[in-house]
């Protein structure tokens, strides 16, 4: 059973891999065996940009140059900012929503309720006028502005987290003469490791793979993100033969960081998607 | 706060703090100053802006002309919505109820019989991909001429399918991609939940000679009720919005067969430019899930659990 799972699971990933590493030519001769047919490095070779266009059709490829090495620099520029920026202010919202008691607060705090039932589509059209009028087209302040402020699934997680945080070490901390921020910054947050964590992890997955969006901002290839390149990639391939080992290889580029964060953060990152439901 | 029989240093105490909460208000709207820019800017006005827009005539090139209500009649009478909202349906229905399904009997086999870490791990691999890629990865296995997938049904005699050329497996075929990215998932939130499960309420149930089947019915399932209506209702939610696995694959086709609703508007907004009847869908849209989640939430009673 666990072994079928296994089957399931990463057959697909060593497909990709195996198509990746394969000659273009030879995959439309053997389309079955597990090992790569005519094994090369070409294909990364071209999705990387190592090689110029005549060369790359010389390879078996369509010819198409697609730099993933930029559209990874451009995703984890995207990613990172968000997240951060995100978490941060999320984070400091929540706190004046866990612990400050102020007129309005329930009133507000169901204002970014309400914001979680809007489905992403319908403030889509508007955002992306907005991007428009405000001429941050193919800009990166485009693509994350809207991510950059706040989310609203953040407030709502952290609010919860730090309520369930023990209010006697922030009250010797203001009988001490500590401000607002200070406990926020020298207690709450320091308390909150695991919460930041597992939201970090979650939102720089989402982030990352984030297509819609970008897709519309940010089309230009100075800041276009994996997701979008890999999508142009694969509508400027012929629709008769697609170019399969280097999508495969632009695929596989694409999956490395997350990959890497699931394997640094190891069993953190799993626990963290666990509990992302129970809180 | 009632402090007055208490002695001395508690009064001190307390009264400090009182005088340090008085101060607290212009703290905490400097506090959610960011966010609440983010929510306005981002999230209020463009909501406010789409419903307007939805009454007039806008191709963003002319100026928009007020049109009333009559994007709404056009709307209702769209036979091509009612199909993209039917395909949508069956989508989500196919999409949920297997991956839930599948989900539920996973989590009950990986707590019963392993808490390795590396298990749930391998479930969750997918899920680290984005859409775009594992659409990629699942349209070359499921090339009708060259796809892995295809020379494996020969093999053992089926025979070739077209998947996702074909009008009628488009849709199911799209599931199953997507089912095969979240699977891990909900797997995960769902065992979760088991590992909350107090083990005493099974220790009982093993002295009563209740056996495995019968306490999955009437323990597991019943207490999983919270995680399993947060799964279901986020899924259903997440569902009808798919997009990225269709942009990726079949564009709305083969015969407008994975024509979905996000889709849909999607075409209107971005390939027409017809700003005005794309946010009448969008709120179209809004609408629907606002109805489905209220029902949802109260069929399930979603907050309570049986004990």
């Amino acid at each position: 059973m666990i072994l079928l799972l296994a089957l399931i699971m990463l057959f697909p990933f060593w497909w990709a891999l195996r198509t990746a590493l394969s000659e273009p030519r030879s995959i439309f001769r053997d389309t079955t065996s597990l090992l790569p047919a005519e094994f090369t490095l070409n294909n990364f070779a071209r999705v990387v940009g190592l090689v110029d266009s005549a060369q790359a059709v010389a390879m078996g490829g369509s010819g198409t140059s697609i730099n993933f090495l930029l559209a990874m620099r451009n995703s984890l520029i995207v990613a990172v900012l968000s997240v951060t920026g995100q978490i941060f202010f999320s984070a400091l919202a929540a706190y004046a929503f866990a612990r400050i008691v102020f007129p309005g607060r329930e009133k507000l705090f169901a204002l970014f309720i309400a914001a979680l039932m809007i489905p992403g589509i319908v403030t889509l059209i508007p955002n992306f006028l907005l991007i428009r009028e405000l001429g941050w087209m193919n800009t990166f302040p485009g693509i994350v502005a809207p991510k950059l402020l706040m989310a609203p699934f953040a407030v709502f997680f952290f609010r919860q987290t730090f309520l369930s945080i023990n209010r006697d070490i922030e009250d010797a901390a203001k009988i001490d003469g500590a401000n607002h921020l200070r406990i926020f910054l020298r207690v709450i947050l320091p308390m909150s490791v695991a919460a930041v964590t597992t939201l970090a992890i979650l939102s720089f997955i989402g982030e990352w793979n984030d297509y819609l969006w970008p897709f519309l901002v940010g089309r230009n290839e100075d800041v276009r993100v994996l997701t979008v390149a890999l999508g142009v990639f694969r509508s400027q391939t012929p629709q008769g033969a697609p170019d399969w080992g280097g999508l495969m290889a632009g695929a596989i580029v694409a999956m490395i960081p997350t990959l890497l964060l699931f394997l640094i953060a190891g069993r953190k990152a799993v626990d963290a998607i666990q509990f992302s439901g129970i809180k | 706060m009632v402090v007055t029989a208490k002695p001395a240093p508690n009064v001190q105490r307390s009264s400090r703090l009182r005088a340090w909460k008085r101060s607290d208000t212009w703290a905490a709207w400097l506090f959610i100053a960011p966010s609440l820019l983010g929510l306005i800017i981002f999230y209020v006005v463009p909501f406010g802006r789409g419903l307007l827009i939805s009454f007039s005539d806008w191709n963003l090139l002319t100026p928009a002309e007020p049109v009333g209500l009559a994007n709404y009649s056009k709307l209702l009478a769209d036979a091509t919505f009612w199909r993209s909202l039917w395909i949508t349906l069956s989508y989500v229905v196919i999409n949920v109820t297997v991956q839930i399904g599948l989900s539920i009997g996973l989590a009950a086999f990986i707590a019963r019989f392993t808490q390795s870490v590396w298990v749930r791990g391998l479930l969750i691999l997918p899920y680290l991909l984005s859409n775009v890629v594992v659409a990629l990865l699942w349209l070359w296995m499921l090339d009708p001429l060259l796809g892995v997938i295809n020379e494996a049904l020969m093999a053992i005699g089926i025979g070739r399918q077209a998947f996702l050329g074909s009008p009628q497996q488009a849709i199911a075929t799209i599931a199953a991609i997507n089912i095969w990215r979240h699977l891990g998932y909900s797997t995960l939130l769902i065992f979760a939940g088991m590992q909350v499960i107090s083990k005493e309420l099974y220790e009982a149930g093993a002295i009563d000679g209740a056996g495995e089947w019968h306490m999955f019915w009437k323990i597991t399932l019943p207490l999983l009720r919270p995680v399993l209506v947060f799964v279901l209702v986020t899924g259903i939610i997440g569902s009808f919005q798919i997009f990225d696995t269709i942009a990726v694959t079949t564009q709305g086709g083969p015969a407008n067969a994975t024509r979905v609703i996000v889709w849909y508007i999607y075409e209107y907004a971005f390939v027409r430019f017809e700003m005005g009847y794309a946010t009448t869908l969008a709120m179209a849209l809004f609408l629907i899930l606002l109805v489905v989640t209220a029902i949802q939430m109260r069929l399930l009673r979603a907050g309570e659990s049986d004990l």
